[in-house]
């Protein structure tokens, strides 16, 4: 369904003009996207968070990205809300209401509008004069936050909370709940600093009442599909995953877009994890001197028996590769959490991707194949940061999460977390104990036949407890070995053991609409818009997909049975050369290759419905 | 100590033979100064009667960072990848503080691909002994110059080097090392000494060992030859180690012996030679380091060390338990804290 059905066209009725459109366009209720175009380090988030908050506790499903540059202060960053009454929380291609408040971008922003869409815009840059297909609000700012703002160096901070203020009168947003959202947003510590901005909403509110009739379709009614939900940012929702999996030790080395994660985390542990009984802490946090020292220290802790962690973004993974070849081959849980953007090299540091599936699947030299988990919410943030521990300890080897930016550093809605009741799996770890009755062990041995051998810590208190880790070629003993018959029998007994993996990683997860026998398939926050994307095929082309969504590599047998039982399928992907693909026809056979396609979204903003939708339709003929 | 009875096997004070200290044959060349290191380091763990395992063992690779597998085989070993022993070390200490960490790296893994781990660990000051098995050469990849090859030495093939060595001892007194010392694979009993007060040291030991390549840099014309050390050696200080456990008074001529008492309680007794030297002075050891008194002279003997600088440890704030084996109810905090951070993101 489009939002733009119901507004006129450019010159649809000769010359339509802006207040030409009250009368005849009908109330588009919770269903549009606002942007907000501002310069970074103006203080804008605050209000972009307000904004999206207020909508939030209105009962309205909404989303908030923020498109931001590589850059402390003074370049153009864009916030976008979406609102959308039946939980569409993918990025919005299309900007129904833009807030122009950056002169240095405002042209070209309201130059890409669709038709029909509103502005409000700081009176002195007179967009209007620009279009005449448009709504118009023009708002004279640095009046407005004179009067509310006797001082003036806080005067640029504040400006910003006017827009508020007034998007609030136009949209019906509820001022009790801005003003909640808003006393939330700063904290009782900052209460001062919260009165200052309230002042501002408020002058915009009154600007607006006085001032702006409205003549936009666009407003928010209040709903109630939020009850129990939370908002949080895929970072901070992966750090308490961490924090309650029982992570022990954390060693990073700052990147964006992953050091909220390891900030959140530094803030959690703080405060959740100083045993109460001694005020020691029950966990190490280092900040290291790269990502080589970050997965070495996380390696090492992994050996020694901790629950160890690093978080990173592509150009760290880059630099650990020789490092999780090691841990792969000598056996060393690690949990790699990848907050991925755009590459190669330093690319869009600040804009989104799913560049590294290919790469994390297979990091390092010669054969070696990782566990990678496909997290697309808050809540799989939490949940698969928990499991990838167990995971890492069960089976002994690294295990890396796929985040990325627009998960990990955006504010989504989520459902809140459920408690982790069940115990922390740490696999096969032999104690002094066991090894008296025992007798010796050897460590490279498959005992079980799941291809996982059994290992004993540094430190164990018994004669026969140690083993020696090493890169070099080594036998079921780890003993140094050159043997061929030694080599070919461990690295085939780790494909083994990556092949038990298939059936402990998270399933797939399958949505299905009648009659379809077209297929999509997605990981992570690709998941929003393919969603998304296949209702528009059905209601605006007819046309029934089906969507499975991966959430983990070694795939399972769903995905080959998904691929079997469909004509042709998608595989959609945020990133060039179709990552994703590439790793089923790893181990497709050529007929299931032969129905794959690729849907490449690799612009840095998140991918959106609309833009899958179009690929979909072009490629099917439609 | 020693039991009684003509066929009894010597142990230590904790009941074990010098045997139990030893690892895998060495697959080192004849006379490589790395043995000699191994066998002190059997010596020295057995005589202080350390508890094998608590021990772990980590290295980079090269010759040097083979010899883990050659000793202490009770104890768990890390051969990790070339010049990163200090990250794998610092992790496992992370896990579990109360291992005696041990790291014996080369000249190439520690100077040349690792020094930006090294002198991070440095700064941490990372409790372990961290060993540079110093040959002046890759051995391991058939005698390349280090970084640590003098002026003027010369390899094998003729190649002369021209760039100035990087002192790892000097590196470590400055950029925070608590415990510096430097000496070389030949000095037997320097070398125990040593290793011995490293063991007693609380923060992070680096110990620069003159270790002569046999096979790549044992000629004339190397300045990091056995020939080369016995002209060149220079001793600080004649080095006696008394354990805390010992409890021996010994006797010495007043003005003749400085006294260092360790933080376990352990005393060094450092016998003057040629210099009156003080190793808990800083900047003594900072001049020492850049002012040679005769030219191509090797120092040797503990050239720093201080006892009261916090380690990486200390500032973390551990418990006793190591965090490694912290149980569920240690480290996940409870449904109510969930909740409440729940209710705070509502
Ligand atoms: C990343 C990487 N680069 C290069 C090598 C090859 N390599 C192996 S050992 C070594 C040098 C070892 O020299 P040193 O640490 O001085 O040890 P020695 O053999 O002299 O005891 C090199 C360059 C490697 N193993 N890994
Ligand atoms: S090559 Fe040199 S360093 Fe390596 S084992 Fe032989 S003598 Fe020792
Ligand atoms: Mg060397």
């Amino acid at each position: 369904m489009s939002t733009y059905a119901a507004r006129p066209g450019p010159g649809a009725s000769g010359e339509a003009t802006s207040h030409d459109h009250p009368a005849r366009t009908s109330r588009i209720v919770n269903d549009f996207s606002i942007q907000v175009a501002t310069v970074n380090g103006s203080g804008s988030q605050t209000a972009n968070n307000v904004l999206m908050r207020s909508i939030f506790q209105m009962g309205v499903p909404v989303s908030g990205k923020n498109m931001f540059p590589s850059n402390i202060a003074g370049l153009p960053t864009w916030f976008t809300i979406r609102a959308n009454e039946k939980g569409y929380i993918g990025r919005k291609k299309e900007v129904d209401f833009l807030v122009a408040m950056n002169p240095e971008t405002a042209r070209e922003d309201v130059v890409n509008l669709e038709p029909g869409a509103a502005v409000l815009f700081d009176a002195p840059l007179k967009l209007e004069e620009l279009r005449s297909d448009l709504h118009w609000y023009a708002v004279p700012f640095d009046k407005l936050v004179a009067p509310v703002c006797p001082e003036a160096k806080l005067r640029k901070l504040v400006r910003n909370m006017i827009y508020p203020g007034i998007l609030a009168h136009l949209l019906g947003i509820d001022f009790e709940q801005m003003r909640k959202a808003l006393f939330k947003q700063f904290g009782p510590r900052k209460a001062k600093a919260a009165q200052l901005n309230w002042g501002a909403v408020l002058a915009g509110k009154e600007f607006a009442e006085r001032n702006l009739p409205k003549t936009d379709p666009l407003c928010i009614e209040q709903r109630d599909r939020n009850q129990g939900k939370i908002i949080v940012d895929g970072n901070s929702a992966a750090a308490l995953g961490c924090v309650f999996a029982g992570a022990t030790v954390l060693t990073w080395y700052p990147i964006t877009p992953s050091s909220s994660l390891a900030e959140a985390m530094i803030g959690y542990l703080n405060r959740l994890r100083i045993d109460p009984e001694t005020g020691k802490a029950t966990y190490a946090v280092v900040q290291a001197e790269d990502e080589l020292a970050a997965v070495g220290m996380a390696i090492g802790a992994g050996w020694a028996g901790a629950r160890a962690m690093t978080c990173t973004s592509g150009p760290g993974i880059s630099l650990m590769s020789e490092f999780v070849g090691l841990a792969y081959y000598v056996e060393v849980p690690v949990v790699i959490i990848d907050i991925q953007r755009v590459g190669p090299s330093t690319g869009l540091p600040t804009r989104t991707a799913q560049g590294d599936i290919l790469k994390n699947a297979v990091l390092s030299h010669g054969d070696t194949c990782h566990p990678v988990l496909f997290p697309s919410s808050p809540e799989e943030c939490f949940e698969f940061a928990g499991l990838a521990f167990d995971l890492a300890e069960q089976f002994q080897t690294p295990v890396f999460v796929n985040s990325d930016l627009d998960l990990g550093m955006n504010n989504w809605m989520s459902d809140p977390f459920p408690y982790p009741d069940g115990p922390m799996r740490r696999g096969k770890v032999l104690s002094a104990a066991d090894l008296d009755r025992l007798g010796g062990f050897a460590r490279y041995k498959d005992v079980d036949g799941d291809g996982v051998g059994y290992r004993t810590l540094p430190g164990t208190k018994h004669p026969s407890a140690a083993w020696f880790a090493r890169g070099s070629g080594h036998n079921e003993r780890a003993q140094y070995s050159e043997r061929q018959d030694d080599y070919v029998h461990n690295v085939d007994r780790l494909a083994r053991k990556f092949q038990t993996m298939r059936s402990y990683v998270p399933k797939p997860e399958l949505r299905t609409t009648p009659g379809a026998s077209i297929g999509i398939i997605n990981c992570g926050s690709s998941r929003y818009a393919c969603e998304e994307s296949s209702d528009q095929l059905l209601t605006e082309r007819g046309l029934p997909v089906d969507v499975l969504r991966l959430r983990a590599y070694p795939f399972g047998p769903e995905i080959e049975a998904f691929v079997d039982s469909h004509e042709r399928v998608y595989v959609v992907e945020q990133n060039r050369d179709g990552q994703l693909q590439l790793l089923m026809r790893m181990e497709f056979t050529p007929e299931r290759i032969a129905k794959l396609r690729g849907v490449r979204h690799y612009s840095g903003l998140p991918i959106d419905a609309r833009s899958v939708t179009d690929a979909i339709v072009k490629q099917e003929g439609l | 100590m020693s039991t009684p009875g003509g066929t009894a096997k010597k142990t230590n004070r904790i009941g074990l033979e010098v045997m139990q200290y030893r690892g895998g044959k060495t697959t080192l060349c004849a006379g490589c100064g790395h043995n000699a290191i191994t066998e002190r380091l059997v010596e020295t763990f057995w005589e202080m009667g350390v508890q094998p395992w608590d021990v772990a063992k980590v290295s980079g690779i090269g010759c040097s960072s083979k010899t883990p597998a050659y000793f202490l085989g009770l104890s768990h070993g890390f051969n990790g990848v070339h010049g990163r022993a200090p990250a794998i070390a610092t992790g496992a200490l992370l896990a579990n503080h109360n291992l005696i960490g041990v790291v014996v790296t080369g000249d190439g893994d520690t100077v040349s691909i690792g020094l930006g781990q090294f002198m991070h660990m440095l700064r941490r000051n990372v409790p372990l002994i961290y060993i540079i098995e110093n040959n002046g050469v890759y051995g391991l990849t058939k005698g390349q110059f280090s970084a640590t090859a003098d002026v003027g030495s010369k390899l094998k093939t003729g190649v002369v080097n021209d760039m100035p060595p990087i002192d790892v001892c000097l590196a470590g007194v400055e950029l925070g090392a608590t415990f510096v010392a430097r000496s070389f694979s030949g000095d037997k009993r320097q070398l125990q000494a040593i290793l011995k007060a490293a063991l007693s040291h609380k923060g992070l030991s680096v110990i620069d060992v003159i270790s002569p390549c046999t096979t790549f840099n044992d000629h004339e014309g190397s300045t990091k030859s056995y020939g080369y050390m016995r002209d060149h050696e220079e001793a600080l200080h004649d080095i006696d180690f008394v354990p805390a456990y010992d409890d021996i008074s010994v006797e010495y001529e007043e003005g003749t012996t400085r006294e260092v008492e360790m933080h376990d309680g352990s005393r060094l007794l450092l016998r003057k030679l040629a210099r009156d030297y003080d190793p808990t002075v800083r900047f003594a050891a900072i001049e020492l380091l850049n002012r040679p008194q005769k030219p191509g002279e090797v120092l040797t003997g503990i050239l720093y060390i201080d006892n009261d600088a916090p380690t990486l440890i200390d500032r973390l704030q551990l418990g006793d338990a190591p965090l490694g084996t912290l149980p569920v109810d240690k480290v996940r905090p409870s449904r109510e804290a969930l909740e409440r951070v729940m209710e705070e993101l509502r």
